[in-house]
């Protein structure tokens, strides 16, 4: 068996391989539960609408993909440009720490200004987290996958560090967090009997001008044939280290701003861990989204179903939570092989002299 | 004197997961292929190894586990990136978020478990060395271990015909195929020695260096590692004194507290992350250093005759 490339990629798979992709993540998920001791179609089923069964369900749904779709836009646009951010979830966390800044000193003060300057401050917070390893990318060719993944470990530190501190609340009965956020810090809540709150419309916003940005823009168009081939791109008069910067900086501000939409809403509050791995997550959401805003909207809502359904394991199935990012990653592992079809064909040799074509 | 050998112990104990996971990708790396899974097998290796020691509480047998745990995942990362070809970055960051949940799923029962060791025997025995005793005496077999690790790693790839070949891969695939050499053979096995090491890697620290196992144990020294072999620009010996540097930079914190410095434990406990960063700038500055050391084939998958 071996495998031949395609003259030009397979449209039907672009299209399948998702598809084949969370069949097979499905059979997974049966094992798992199977190994469980329980009757693993049934249990699917359950797994995967009992988190919806309500309308309270479906708000929370909607408040765990928001920021998996914001995020998943910006890293979109830098994947698609060959930059590989990794540390949205540093941006993330830098995010909440600017605008937790704002929130904890303005406080109820702040009035109507204060949640429109948290959202920024969360977002210039995330556009510096981000700047590092694009500057060092740029001026000392350091690899942005090191850089950032590393400023996820010192974001998380430096958070760890003012909760455990400065931010501390004195009434907190020594718990690791911060005093509850002023009502004014908090985005509204648009329908009554659930959590969703006005900070999705931040991603439906991100969708959008992430489409128009990748599929309308010149902009988007030289960020694409920078990540086909940098050699062209700088033939054809495109720079790369703008690129980079562009990558970069829009994922770090909207992964700030994902941040901010946590701490002022959900969570209401700021915790050291104030990000259940959305950084990484988001990730996969880009990518089983292939890179496009429309395909990120549905597989955020798909992996913030996955959060769910691993939360309703814990409680009722006594599974470890986790069960969320296994699942999560043997998806990407799927869309990763099956995507190699979209540009070889398999053929398999019965014999030296004979081929059949698949 | 007295402050130096407490501090040169320390050092070595906590560079010692390093110099088995940068070693092992280094390996890996010189024959072409880039695993940024390191973390993730780590992570399996972790875990593996420290359920095997809590149900059998033998040591060996925990090693072994972990090494043949994190080899499975080497495994598939093999297929998808050597035969199927998959973007070696995506998969390895597939990789990572795979071996980080699995080790939190199957170890949850495990957390707040602790491991009694035994003092090893073999330890014992190396305390009666002179001189060198009051130092060997204090570390775990694994930590020589380790050194041998190094010497072989060093020996394979600049003396003998085997290393040859494997650098040739990663250099020039096209050419090594052409002179009869199995490109993709040879990538599987330097891929799956790389997952072995992060296995051991794993192994040590879950069973000898905390003897604990929690979630985020692995903090990031799979991707150090990663970084450690750019740093040491391809080469086993770098490689082997860098793993030492962040050895360092890991209980500084205990030499700052000694010291009476009090900085914020949060702050020192960043400073590998931000060592790693500074090294990362200070050696890929240099381009053409760089580009003179980097396997040429790095991340490029392989195409036979194409």
């Amino acid at each position: 068996m071996r495998f031949e490339r395609r003259p030009k990629p397979s449209t039907l798979m672009i299209f399948l391989s998702p598809v084949i992709s969370l069949v097979l993540t499905a059979s997974v998920a049966m094992v798992i539960f199977a190994s469980a001791g329980l009757e693993p179609l049934g249990a699917l089923v359950t797994f995967l609408t009992a988190p919806l069964a309500d309308l309270y369900g479906v708000g929370e749904l909607l408040i765990k993909a928001a920021p998996l779709v914001l995020i998943g836009i910006g890293l979109a646009i830098g994947f698609r440009a060959g930059i590989w951010n990794v540390g949205a979830e540093g941006q993330l966390t830098a995010g909440v720490i600017f605008g937790g800044y704002v929130a904890l000193h303005f406080g109820p003060d702040g009035g109507l200004s204060v949640l429109p300057a948290m959202v920024i401050s969360g977002a210039i917070g995330g556009m510096i987290w981000a700047a590092i390893p694009a500057f060092l990318r740029v001026r000392f060719n350091a690899s942005e996958i090191l850089t950032s993944l590393m400023l996820n470990y010192v974001a998380g530190l430096w958070l760890t560090w003012l909760i455990f501190g400065p931010w501390r609340d004195p009434a907190g009965f020594n718990f690791p967090q911060s005093e509850p956020l002023a009502p004014a810090a908090l985005f509204p809540i648009l329908v009554e009997c659930t959590r969703m709150n006005a900070s999705i419309i931040f991603a439906l916003i991100a969708v959008v001008m992430g489409w128009i940005l990748m599929k309308r823009s010149f902009i988007g168009f030289q960020l694409k044939v920078t990540g086909l081939s940098a050699g062209a791109a700088r033939y054809a008069g495109f720079s790369v280290t703008r690129a980079v910067w562009i990558g970069m900086l829009v994922s770090g501000a909207v992964a700030g701003m994902a941040g901010v939409g946590e701490i002022a809403g959900p969570l209401a509050q700021i915790f050291p861990n104030a990000s259940p791995g959305y950084g990484y997550a988001a990730i996969i959401v880009a990518y089983l989204g292939r890179l496009n805003p429309l395909g990120i909207l549905l597989s955020g809502l798909l992996m913030a179903l996955l959060y769910l359904a691993g939360d309703l394991a814990q409680m009722s199935l006594g599974m470890p939570s986790s069960i969320t990012g296994l699942l999560q990653s043997t998806l990407l592992f799927f869309l990763l092989t099956a995507d190699v079809l979209v540009h070889h064909r398999i053929r398999f040799k019965t014999s030296g002299r004979k081929g059949v074509t698949v | 004197m007295s402050q130096i050998l407490p501090i040169l112990i320390a050092t070595l104990i906590a560079g010692t997961p390093l110099v088995y996971a940068a070693l092992g990708e280094l390996v890996t790396e010189r024959s072409g292929v880039l695993n940024m899974g390191v973390e993730g097998m780590m992570v399996v290796g972790a875990v593996i190894a420290f359920i095997t020691m809590q149900t059998t509480g033998e040591l060996w047998l925990a090693v072994m586990t972990a090494m043949l745990a994190a080899m499975v995942l080497a495994l598939m990362f093999s297929v998808l990136v050597v035969s199927f070809r998959a973007h070696q970055v995506a998969v390895g960051l597939a990789m990572t978020i795979f071996g980080t949940s699995f080790g939190s799923f199957i170890g949850k029962s495990y957390v707040g478990m602790a491991i009694v060791m035994e003092p090893s025997t073999l330890s014992a025995l190396a305390s009666k060395i002179p001189l060198l005793g009051i130092v060997l005496g204090q570390l775990h077999p694994l930590v020589w271990l380790s050194w041998a690790l190094f010497a072989g790693v060093w020996f394979f790839l600049y003396r003998t015909r085997s290393g040859l070949i494997v650098r040739a891969v990663g250099e020039a695939p096209s050419s090594a195929h052409a002179i009869g050499y199995p490109v993709v053979l040879i990538r599987y096995l330097c891929t799956l020695f790389g997952g072995a090491m992060a296995g051991v890697a794993g192994a040590y620290i879950s069973i000898v260096y905390t003897s604990l196992w929690t979630e985020g144990l692995i903090a990031g020294r799979g991707w150090i590692a990663v970084a450690l072999v750019v740093f040491a620009t391809w080469r086993p010996g770098r490689c082997f004194l860098g793993a030492y540097l962040f050895g360092g930079a890991t209980i500084a914190q205990l030499f700052a507290q000694s010291a009476g410095i009090g900085l914020p434990s949060e702050l020192m406990s960043a400073l590998p992350y931000l060592v790693t960063i500074l090294v990362l700038v200070l050696i890929s500055r240099n381009a053409t250093l760089m580009r003179l050391n980097v396997p040429a084939s790095l991340g490029q998958p392989f195409v036979a005759g194409g």
